[in-house]
């Protein structure tokens, strides 16, 4: 039924649709409200599941860690210094080859402190072993979230359903939430194929020499190739019960024969859908949209690619002394696979910046400058104190 | 699409007031959006939000920089920089304030600050009448109701609907009727304009 919800409720009730029998979380900005929400339907028995307090996201982690492992489906949500703070469980979660689903409220990571959203928070554990889906709307964040259940039982790897801080989890807009049959039409129960149980004792996480530990790593990435599958599966028979997709990999929209394209990751999507829409942007134009980041898509990206004589590409992350983190990935995948187009990489809406849709168009024009491979698109030079090409070092 | 921003100070409920507009249009079958932009978190630091409401889909999720109306929970506001900052030359505010808007005007100019001569202001003293219905400082009903009355984009009883959902009992109750007394304090469709162009 459409309501007009703001998106961390949303995510709370597309959550409780999916049955969780654990939930664990401490609080962040901007990922409260979204725990809150889930706490209080707890409480007014509209969920039953067990909601663990804990006093850190490290226990967060661990609670749910241990939960999953036990047979319960769980989740959990966090965002910026609070999936940080996470990550050494992250890295076991993945490992141990454990279901759990987590959101996180992209939010810049400090320092200098900043509530405000940027990706990077969910791209400094992009190597943790965790499927990563963006979301551009907080449709794709509801129904993704109930496809992260079904993807990461049927894997067995973690799923992280990043949705843009404040720009998605704060705003109200009408929002479609699913019928209880649907989703559990979608999602059978959850069995863990090895669940701990005394009648059925076993070991996990123990020590693993180098005589195996190559073979586990190679384990965990294969795993990401059955993900593939499992990532489009569950976005096709999800939109033949609900009528709407998310996008699978990546969407290619617009002007889909142009040789210029953007590509964006989050929400800032649908702000360049609009000024596409609005004619803001002046000429023919290829829009991508990524929503898988891991695994990564790079053949599905190749395609989109195809017949592109010009690549923009937005990150809302930095790798300090490398550039953009998408784009990075981005040029690798498309390296050697015959004539590629050039690629230029902005940073943009870093720490919460608004990213209008105006600046497609500049972007567009800077194309005929010959921009360097990265910048900071948004840069204010007169807010520096040292001149600007010192901060831009030639790449 | 109807683009309008909401200044306030922090603990008025401004964000709220934000959510309940948007509400109100989904509830007549609009299509609209709401979201805070957060300065630091705490009470009394000036807080803006965001309110979109079209006949199509929104897909922009920028700021709301060049705002067709205003709706500012404190007179005050007026003499913070970023509050008129984009706001359309024909644009309109409505003020939460005992001051007439002449005066308002008036006394802006003397200051220094200059509103733009095709921009209308409206007040009506939300405060004073929130705190005789809930004996507290928070101007939204009487505020939104107000705007929606000067802009006719939405019906008052929509708004009703959407505080009916936060709502219940005696507070409901207050609430509604400050919706009615705020809307009757202006001059219905004063401001009325398409809400598609």
């Amino acid at each position: 039924m459409r309501e007009a919800l703001e998106g961390s409720q949303a995510i709370a009730r597309a959550v409780a649709l999916c049955r969780p029998q654990v939930v664990a979380a401490y609080p962040i900005t901007p990922q409260t409200h979204i725990v809150e929400a889930l706490a209080r339907l707890i409480a007014d028995d509209l969920l039953e599941a067990e909601l663990v307090s804990v006093e850190s996201e490290f226990s967060a982690a661990s609670v749910v860690l241990g939960a999953a492992s036990a047979g319960s489906r769980s989740y959990t949500a966090s965002a910026s210094q609070g999936i940080l703070l996470m990550s050494e469980v992250l890295y076991n979660i993945s490992g141990l080859r454990v279901p759990v689903v987590l959101t996180c409220a992209n939010r810049a990571v400090s320092s200098p402190v900043s509530i405000w959203n940027d990706h990077q928070d969910s791209m400094a554990v992009r190597d943790s072993g965790w499927i990563q889906l963006y979301c551009a709307d907080n449709q794709e964040a509801v129904d993704t979230t109930i496809q992260a259940f079904r993807i990461s039982e049927r894997t067995e790897l973690p799923v992280m359903v990043c949705v843009d801080g404040f720009t998605l989890t704060h705003t109200l807009e009408p929002i479609d939430l699913p019928e209880a049959g649907q989703v559990d039409a979608f999602l059978p129960p959850f069995r863990f194929s090895r669940s701990l149980s005394t009648a059925r004792p076993l070991t996990q996480g123990t020590l693993v020499s180098p005589e195996f530990f190559t073979e586990m790593r190679a384990l965990q990435h294969g795993a990401f190739a059955l993900a593939e599958q499992e990532i489009l599966a569950a976005d096709r028979d999800f939109a033949g019960l609900v009528g709407r997709d998310s996008g699978g990999f990546l969407r290619v929209e617009g002007d889909r024969e142009a040789e210029v394209a953007i590509l964006a990751m989050g929400s800032v999507y649908g702000t360049l859908k609009d000024a596409h829409r609005s004619g803001l942007l002046g000429r023919p134009v290829r829009l991508l949209c990524l929503r898988a980041f891991r695994p990564f898509p790079a053949g599905a990206i190749r395609e989109a690619a195809e017949g592109l004589s010009d690549l923009i590409i937005l990150d809302r992350s930095l790798s300090p002394g490398s550039g953009g983190i998408v784009a990075h990935e981005i040029r690798s995948a498309l390296y050697g696979s015959g004539k590629g187009p050039r690629i230029v990489n902005f940073a943009v809406g870093l720490g919460g910046r608004n990213v209008p849709g105006e600046i497609f168009r500049e972007m567009l024009e800077a194309l005929e400058k010959d921009p360097p491979a990265f910048s900071f698109f948004d840069l204010d030079s007169g807010k520096l104190p040292l001149p600007s090409d010192s901060v831009m070092p030639p790449s | 699409m109807v683009e309008i921003r909401i200044h306030g100070r922090g603990g008025q409920g401004n964000v709220l007031a934000a959510y309940l507009l948007a509400t109100a249009a989904f509830f007549e079958e609009k299509f609209s959006q709401a979201f805070p932009s957060f300065g630091a978190e705490r009470r009394g630091a000036p807080i803006t939000a965001f309110v979109r409401i079209d006949s199509t889909p929104i897909l922009r999720r920028s700021q709301v920089t060049s705002p067709r109306y205003l709706i500012l929970a404190d007179d005050g506001l007026l003499r913070v920089p970023e509050t008129l900052s984009g706001l359309s030359p024909e644009g309109a505010i409505l003020v939460n304030s005992p001051h007439a808007p002449e005066d308002l005007r008036k006394h802006l100019e003397e200051e220094g600050v200059s509103v733009g001569p095709h921009v209308r202001i409206a007040t009506i003293p939300a405060t004073r009448l929130a705190l005789e219905a809930l004996g507290r400082p928070i101007p939204n009903a009487p505020l939104l109701s107000a705007f929606l009355s000067l802009t006719g984009t939405l019906s008052t009883e929509s708004l009703g609907r959407a505080f009916a959902e936060r709502f219940s009992g005696d507070l409901l109750a207050k609430n509604l009727a400050l919706v009615s007394s705020g809307a009757s304090l202006v001059a219905a469709n004063l401001w009325k304009e398409p809400i598609h162009a």
